[in-house]
């Protein structure tokens, strides 16, 4: 009788085990549930956390990601309305927001994933194929600043102007890929352009294009410099004749203030008798004229002779 | 109990009394609980406690109970790490001194368009640390790939909207602060609880194709130097060399100036005194100043021919010492 005892007790305690376990479900912090009994959706979807109560064995749980999700498109390539092939790669964001739908229609992520894989990669090919690659790379029309005096030669193509940028083409592609998600369970929060290169052909062509106008910034320098160089020698000459010719009128400028200073002097004292002046400078005159290989003819009339010929 | 097995051979299994096995059942069953009853969180690091699989708190560093498994679980953010993502190049290892790094291709995720449609090569880093631990494990899957993607569109972004002579150049800093402010932006946006600490711009390139002809520029550029250079050096070799010669001419015109007015001062004091003296006794002073001038004259002369006035038609020929010889 016992034994009888603790056999049942056995079972009961295993039993409710197996119906407590059955019954009860934990929900993480991450997820987000529906219930379905038979096949057939019970109550609304479960979106708190912690530990939930079911029937036991009648009712399964399906539990989906209630975070933000990652999608991450291949890489395409598409034409420009310029007609430039381009790589693009490009990756969104999204979530289940109505797990009951999104199980109805997608069933699990792989689903969706492809069908974000069709509506995204669709958008993408038709807004790109709209626009001109411009509009694809640059955001704003913010003047480039300009390093050196170099760069205003260099770009061609920073003249053109955008018209719709970046920011405003994805939102775009954003907007039309939500409109097409709506009856899905799902949104997409966020699409951005992670990538865009040139497909090869057009890189081998832009590099070309960037060599040759590196080339012409480098002529456009060794020029510069030859010129910049010939000038300051132009300069230079000028410069040495400026100070040279100055220097000359200057000095001629104070010699002959000088000489006339002098003359003034001069004047004014041999002014006061002249012929007494003239008097002194031949006798100065001849003093300084007249040296030993002078011959000197004298007559007995001179002054100095006078007493040569008699006393009286 | 005895066990039969099939080829005659038995053996006993021992029996333990129920009271036995339910204490060693009960005594694991402690062990359980008390060891996943207490945690440490190291000092980086947050505890975030789920019961159930629901946030109830979180927990610094130290040492920590909870409630036994499977009741409450921890998991471990490192919130004080600071974490760093690399685009466009991988360091291997950084043992020791020195750093190697990957030699895997990622030009890929380092190439990129520039607002004048050129082609440039950015490798950069984005060092971040994870603020808000909650937002970090359940606002986003996949934070650490999402974290990458963000960082390539913004950073092309920012780029895209610059020439390819800013980015190479002027623009680098400029660079790293935008894509470092939209990326917080962004990390805002998408709530994955990230900081964004700093963005390091590391080796920003034209692409290897062209790297040639940019160092041509840069090569042209130290040639436009020098040539300034030696033009500028040929100037100042000249020009104050000839500065000074100029005012050596002006200092010598001067000189020359105060000399010939000093001198035309002293000819004209010097004839005024002689002429006071004379007007004293002109007459006297003028015949002693002729006899004077002839008395000197005279002795250097060694030729002196004397001609006197009443001999008419005769040239009477005196010869003077040494005079013996007539020149023609």
């Amino acid at each position: 009788v016992k034994e009888i005892r603790v056999t049942v007790a056995v079972i009961a305690a295993v039993l409710a085990i197996v119906v407590l376990s059955s019954s009860l479900y934990t929900v993480a912090e991450t997820e987000q549930v529906i219930v379905t009994q038979f096949g057939k959706p019970v109550g609304k979807p479960i979106t708190t956390p912690g530990l939930k109560v079911k029937m036991p064995f009648t009712q399964v749980v399906h539990a989906f990601e209630k975070r933000f999700m990652e999608w991450d498109g291949d890489p395409n390539q598409i034409p420009t309305k310029d007609k430039r092939f381009i790589w693009v790669d490009s990756y969104a964001r999204w979530r289940i927001t109505d797990p009951l739908l999104f199980f109805q229609r997608l069933r699990d992520e792989r689903g969706a994933q492809s069908r974000l894989d069709d509506i995204l990669d669709g958008e993408t090919r038709n807004t790109i194929a709209k626009n001109e690659l411009i509009d694809l790379v640059r955001s704003t029309n913010r003047p480039f600043v300009v390093a050196d005096d170099v760069a205003e030669l260099s770009q061609p193509e920073a003249a053109e102007r955008v018209e719709h940028g970046r920011e405003k083409l994805t939102k775009e592609v954003l907007e039309n890929a939500r409109r097409r998600t709506g009856d899905l369970g799902i949104e997409i929060l966020d699409f951005r352009i992670k990538q865009i290169n040139y497909v090869e052909a057009v890189r081998q062509e832009v590099y070309a294009r960037m060599i040759s106008e590196r080339k012409r910034i480098a002529e456009r320098y060794r020029s510069e410099g030859a010129g910049e160089a010939a000038r300051i020698a132009g300069e230079k000459d000028r410069q040495l004749r400026v100070v040279e010719s100055e220097a000359y009128r200057q000095a001629q400028e104070i010699r002959g203030k000088a000489d006339a200073q002098a003359a003034d002097i001069y004047a004014a004292a041999y002014n006061r008798d002249a012929e007494f002046y003239r008097f002194l400078k031949s006798m100065g005159t001849l003093r300084e004229s007249i040296d030993p290989e002078t011959t000197l003819i004298l007559s007995t009339d001179s002054e100095l002779l006078r007493y040569l010929s008699s006393a009286k | 109990m005895e066990i039969q097995l099939p080829n005659g051979l038995s053996f006993k299994t021992p029996t333990f009394p129920g009271r036995v096995v339910a204490r060693a059942v009960l005594v694991i069953a402690a062990l359980v609980v008390v060891f996943s009853s207490w945690f440490t969180i190291e000092p980086e690091e947050a505890g975030l406690v789920m019961r159930f699989g629901r946030y109830v708190r979180t927990v610094p560093p130290g040492l920590h109970l909870k409630l036994p498994r499977p009741i409450e679980a921890v998991v471990k953010v490192p919130v004080e790490r600071q974490l760093k993502e690399e685009f466009g190049f991988r360091t291997e290892s950084s043992a020791g001194s020195r750093t190697t790094y990957s030699q895997e291709d990622l030009s890929a995720e380092s190439l990129m368009l520039t607002g004048d449609l050129n082609v440039a090569v950015v490798e950069w880093t984005a060092q971040y640390r994870v603020r808000d631990p909650y937002k970090y494990l359940f606002k986003v899957r996949s934070v650490q790939k999402t974290f990458r993607d963000m960082n390539e569109t913004v950073m092309r972004e920012v780029v895209g909207d610059r020439s390819v002579n800013e980015v190479l150049t002027v623009g680098r800093q400029e660079i790293a602060a935008e894509v470092e402010q939209r990326l917080q932006a962004l990390c805002d946006q998408y709530e994955n609880g990230i900081k964004v600490e700093q963005i390091v711009l590391q080796d920003v390139n034209p692409p290897d194709a062209v790297k040639p002809s940019f160092n041509e520029v840069n090569q042209a550029q130290q040639e436009r130097e020098k040539l300034i250079n030696q033009a500028r050096a040929d100037y100042n070799q000249i020009i104050p060399r000839a500065k000074g010669q100029a005012q050596q001419t002006i200092e010598q015109a001067e000189g020359f100036a105060t000399d010939r007015v000093n001198r035309a001062r002293g000819d004209a004091e010097l004839f005024v005194k002689v002429h006071a003296a004379y007007q004293r006794a002109p007459e006297v002073t003028r015949r002693r100043m002729y006899l004077e001038t002839m008395g000197e004259i005279y002795p250097k002369v060694k030729k002196k021919v004397v001609l006197d006035e009443k001999l008419k038609g005769i040239l009477p020929l005196l010869p003077v010492a040494g005079a013996a010889e007539v020149k023609p």
